[in-house]
């Protein structure tokens, strides 16, 4: 149980990630606050961190005493988490002045919640399960409730604490039941355990409880219900993040868990997990078809995605995996490109939300309504954009797996989802533009950080090998 | 020595007290606390199969699981507060802005 050096070395991206919050930190702390330093000091540490990961993709091997698991699996979603921050950050620092938020504390709670994700991805046992999931779920507490002079911020941060932290009782519970009936916290151990507690019932009660834990982190039906409201009432790009990093960290955890633990073979768990993400495909389309408040239609969609990619786990295989993997990577791309637009056009007090202020969007900022259009055909699946190969993989994975009801369900639903997103692209493209809509200034570093995110959804559509090769990579 | 039953019981009874709590009653801080007891009910699960399997982990947990629980309780409270000052009312009925 030593620490060694080369455990110091394998973990380089969240000794950096570490290192720069805890220097924004005392920087915040002591010298006053500055935004533009804070900011520009954790864009640097989150690339740099992003980076060590990405120069790392060989196999997995355990640190710490095998409480961690480094190597390429943790961090694939390691830099995906570094760069969905970068992104975040940079969206965030127009927002803030935008909204008279002239505060740096911010980017450190956005810094330590990467480093929960970060964590949860690497787990090998439960204990670093959980500590990450409320480092991560603590850090976004606080920044949904970031404009606390306002009523939807607070309401949003006061929903998503209870709620988070009864989630938590019950994935604590699983915890404490799967170690109680195999003896142990440890991911590999208890998956040489489970062919002797595999009909427990103490086991699957727990297994049960886990599941439910990590469906509401993932915003998955039926534990659903608090992803419309917080993302509503969060500043937005941090409802863009909390939509696409919390989630695939939430995910990273589920395939670590589940995919070791229970394996390819057919069993209850994996139909529990098909019947969620056909109550999240369904359930999530439906409603945001109802909706006209972009950020509120952005969240249902997210519970939707929620269930796309359940039907890559739900198959059980490696196929189920990759696709899992390649759509989170995607999905992170274009939600946050979304969100960000929607952030660069919102204006103070919560306006500029609806569908019908994008109206004639085309005239007044053709680039930005160009890149809305990329992600909103991305998220609704159209065959070069990326968001096409995303749905393509996981489908195939469940049709493998001899699932056909469940891609069934999924084409069904996207087939729905698309009557949405299009209805947003006809509002930018085919309306007039409202007589009394404001002129606003989006400033360039959102511009490119948006256009940087459309021409990834292109280029990672029109050639997939470049992810699946590294998925493959690192799962095998 | 009492029977390793006798504490899952007795704690699978405070989980679903403090479940049920988190969905009956309106009281935001009232809430809180059940979610606290639904915490502490696995702390006692935890350490009873911890004894039981004469393996240390399991209480290594439970000094997790209290530190985190301190942290929510700031973080949780904090939030509460900054909700009061602002509607005057923690009843989480009359917190409904957000809805569809």
């Amino acid at each position: 149980m030593d620490v060694y050096i080369s455990d110091i070395l394998l973990n380089a991206p969240f000794e950096i990630v570490v290192l720069t919050a805890l220097i924004v930190l005392v920087l915040e702390s002591t010298r006053g606050t500055r935004p533009n330093i804070s900011s520009w000091t954790s864009i640097g540490g989150l690339s740099l961190a992003a980076v060590a990961a990405l120069t790392n993709l060989g196999a997995s091997v355990e640190t710490f005493g095998g409480m961690l698991q480094s190597g390429g699996f943790a961090n694939y979603y390691g830099a995906l988490f570094c760069i969905s921050a970068v992104m975040t950050i940079l969206f965030s620092r127009n927002y803030f002045e935008r909204q008279n938020y002239h505060r740096g504390e911010a980017y450190i709670l956005l810094l330590f919640a990467t480093l929960g994700m970060m964590v949860i991805a690497a787990s090998n046992d439960l204990i670093m399960i959980f500590l990450g999931i409320e480092l991560m779920s603590i850090c976004l507490y606080v920044l949904a409730g970031l404009f606390r002079h306002r009523d939807r911020s607070n309401e949003a941060s006061l929903k998503y604490f209870l709620l988070g932290a009864f989630a938590t009782g019950f994935l604590l519970y699983g915890i404490a039941l799967i170690y109680g009936s195999t003896g142990t916290t440890n991911i590999a151990s208890i998956r040489t355990a489970f062919p002797h507690v595999s009909h427990d019932l103490l086991f699957l009660t727990g297994s049960g409880l886990l599941l439910a834990g990590f469906a509401f982190k993932i915003a998955a039906v039926p534990f659903h219900m608090w992803a419309p409201d917080v993302y509503e009432g969060s500043p937005t790009p941090i409802s863009g993040f909390m939509s696409t990093g919390a989630k695939a960290a939430a995910f990273a955890a589920l395939i670590a868990v589940f995919s070791r633990v229970f394996g390819p073979s057919e069993n209850a768990v994996h139909q529990i997990i098909a019947l969620i993400a056909a109550a999240s495909m369904i359930a999530g389309n439906v409603v945001a078809l109802a909706q006209s408040n972009l950020k509120r239609l952005l969240a249902y969609s997210s519970i939707a995605h929620a269930g796309y990619m359940l039907v890559g786990l739900a198959a059980g295989t490696a196929d189920g995996q990759i696709g899992v993997m390649y759509y989170l990577a995607v999905y992170a791309l274009m939600n946050l490109g979304a969100f960000g637009i929607i952030g660069a056009l919102e204006t103070e007090n919560d306006q500029n939300l609806q569908m019908d202020d994008y109206a004639g969007l085309s005239e007044r900022e053709p680039v930005l309504a160009a890149c809305m259009a990329v992600f909103l055909f991305g998220l609704a699946g159209f065959p070069p954009l990326a968001g096409f190969f995303g749905k393509y993989y996981v489908f195939l994975a469940a049709v493998k797996a001899r699932l056909l009801w469940l891609a069934v369900i999924g084409v069904l639903a996207s087939l729905m989802s698309a009557y949405y997103y299009l209805r947003i692209i006809v509002f930018m493209y085919f309306e007039k533009t409202k007589a009394e809509s404001v002129p606003i200034s989006v400033p360039m570093s959102v511009r490119w950080t948006v256009i940087f995110c459309a021409v990834l959804v292109l280029l990672f559509g029109l050639f997939p090998s470049v992810i699946v090769q590294t998925v493959l990579r690192v799962l095998f | 020595m009492i029977p390793l039953q006798y504490y899952l019981i007795v704690s699978a009874v405070m989980f679903v007290i403090g479940a049920v709590g988190v969905i009956t009653r309106r009281n935001a801080l009232v809430v809180f606390m059940a979610i606290e007891l639904m915490l502490n009910s696995v702390n006692l699960t935890l350490v009873g199969f911890s004894a039981f399997l004469g393996d240390a982990s399991g209480q290594i947990l439970v000094f997790f699981v209290m530190t985190v629980a301190a942290a929510e309780a700031a973080i949780g409270l904090a939030i509460i507060i900054a909700l009061f000052r602002k509607k005057l009312t923690v009843n989480l009925d009359e917190i409904n802005i957000l809805k569809w």
